[in-house]
């Protein structure tokens, strides 16, 4: 394997740490959306690309499945989405953008802190993907954690799963079915989302998650 | 031996004659991107011309401070921006001491001169530049350490000879880091350069303005002196990323004069492409809001630290 294999793999894990960052990074709809298309982008190419290095063919329908379903299909399902409800101008966020930013360094940190060691006995590749990969997880669960409209909050969840996909591409032998099973889960997961979002703002007149939390008697 | 202090004396000249010409150069630039006819490229030097033949105003209780801060602040940038190799690198004479370190050190310096000189009159204006500097500046060095971090890292060295050596050797490969410390140190000297997105250097009438308040009380030679500095900055940072992003061309110590030659117009190429990318990208956005900013700044000190974390990985795990 020659070195340029090795740095083109790093720099599309790499990449989509970065967008991930990017992600927690932006504070408009349609934004959010480009990036979490190029997001998925970066992981179809990334998973390609492990396809190519470890000879399993089968790894390009699992890249072919990320483009199309999470490069296409969700993020423009979801502009539908965002227009039909007229929500493109808010993003409120819990935690302003500056210590989430930091958060996110440090959970990348805590991820490569935790990796790395666990995998010693690992070849290279699958040990950059596997901290990649949970770095995104956690990242995702951030962006979940951080935001408080409805649709930034599946987008984090998008962007998880997209870490669940790149950690599985990295480590040998996981079945084609099992991926093809998780992509239409996630789809379902996408289309129940979808019409929770429209029950939601049908109730509560908003995609603001602020509203369930005192409909169910919480003080926010 | 001497041959060698002879290159570096004329590369040390040639960044403070050629820094008019390079602002001169993005001012024509982004004159015709507007569709205007704009000045000619040797306006700077006229307008340097004209400010130091003009009567110096001081206000009365202007301090020692504020007449001295220009000098300082022109000799400080002056002295960073001779330890950036430009078309040359490795030069003995100052090879030891053109350590990054030492120019962000510089650089830092002239920067807490011109918040003093802000702070001295005592005006209102040059008080709110010299703290939106200081604001910014907390965010902006820190992401400028993180991007030479990260460098150094790769070349196992800080300084900048060996840094630009070994990224015209073994060290040009595609990663992702590189990358990120690219983007970083673009985004550092956009702010540090008072261009467009943070502060706009071609106004003294916004009340955004940061670097043009600071100096607002300066007239004359003084404010020559300052507007020189403020040109041998911008050249510095084009300078810092062409010579470590793109070392193609430079001449190494020693070589004959064919090779300086060459080294001397791939730097002006490299310049001039650095200065159009810059105009380009500066016409294209629109100007920020001031709290923006340390956002702004505060992506490139991300993109520093991620490209330490990720290089980091990249290292332990091979």
């Amino acid at each position: 394997m020659s070195p340029l294999d090795s740095d083109i793999a790093h720099l599309l894990a790499g990449s989509m740490v970065l967008l991930s960052f990017l992600l927690l990074y932006q504070d408009r709809m349609f934004a959010l959306l480009n990036v979490f298309a190029l997001h998925a982008c970066a992981l179809a190419c990334s998973v390609a690309w492990q396809a190519y290095l470890q000879r399993a063919p089968h790894l390009f329908i699992t890249a072919l499945i990320a483009l199309l379903f999470k490069g296409v299909i969700i993020p423009v399902a979801l502009r539908r989405i965002v227009v039909r409800l007229g929500i493109h101008r808010s993003l409120d966020t819990v935690v302003s953008i500056g210590p989430t930013m930091l958060f996110g360094i440090a959970l990348v940190g805590l991820s490569i802190v935790v990796m790395l060691p666990v995998t010693q006995s690992e070849s290279e590749f699958v040990r950059e993907d596997l901290a990649f990969a949970l770095s995104v997880v956690l990242l995702g669960f951030l962006m979940m954690v951080t935001r408080r409209n409805a649709v930034s909050q599946v987008i984090g969840f998008m962007s998880l799963e997209n870490g669940l996909v790149l950690a599985a591409s990295g480590a040998r032998g996981m079945p084609l079915v099992v991926e093809i099973s998780v992509a239409f889960s996630v789809l379902i997961a996408f289309i129940v989302v979808g019409i929770f979002l429209f029950r939601i703002r049908e109730r509560f007149d908003t995609v603001d998650l602020r509203a369930l939390d005192l409909s169910r008697g919480e003080t926010p | 031996m001497s041959y060698d202090w002879l290159i570096q004396l004329a590369q040390t000249a040639l960044v403070l004659a050629l820094a008019p010409l390079l602002s001169g150069v993005t001012r024509k630039i982004r004159a015709r991107l507007l569709r205007r006819q704009g000045p000619s490229v040797l306006q700077p030097y006229r307008d340097l011309l004209k400010l130091i033949r003009k009567e110096t105003v001081i206000a009365e209780n202007a301090s020692w401070l504020f007449r001295a801060a220009p000098y300082l602040i022109l000799a400080t940038t002056w002295v960073a921006a001779a330890l950036v190799p430009t078309f040359a690198t490795g030069l003995s004479s100052l090879d030891a001491a053109a350590d990054i370190i030492v120019i962000v050190a510089l650089l830092g310096t002239a920067r807490f001169l011109l918040a003093l000189a802000g702070l001295d009159v005592g005006t209102s204006f040059g008080g709110i530049g010299a703290s939106r500097e200081m604001l910014f500046a907390s965010l902006a060095e820190p992401a400028m350490l993180m991007a030479v971090f990260t460098l150094s890292l790769f070349a196992g060295s800080t300084q900048l000879s060996s840094i630009s050596a070994y990224m015209l050797g073994p060290g040009y490969s595609v990663n992702i880091s590189l990358a990120l410390a690219l983007v970083a140190l673009i985004i550092v000297s956009i702010g540090e350069n008072a261009r467009i997105p943070v502060d706009n250097p071609a106004t003294h009438l916004e009340l955004t303005m940061v670097h043009e308040a600071m100096i607002l009380e300066y007239s004359g030679r003084h404010l020559a002196v300052i507007e020189a500095a403020a040109a041998v900055k911008l050249l510095l940072y084009l300078s810092l990323i062409a010579c470590v992003f793109t070392p193609w061309g430079t001449a190494v110590a020693g070589a004959g004069a064919l090779a300086y030659a060459i080294g001397l117009i791939a730097w002006a190429i490299k310049l001039a492409a650095l200065a159009f990318l810059l105009v380009v990208f500066e016409t294209a956005i629109a100007k920020m809001r001031v709290f923006r900013v340390p956002e702004f700044l505060g992506i490139a000190l991300m993109l520093g630290l991620l490209a330490t974390i990720l290089l980091f990985v990249a290292k332990v795990s091979r």
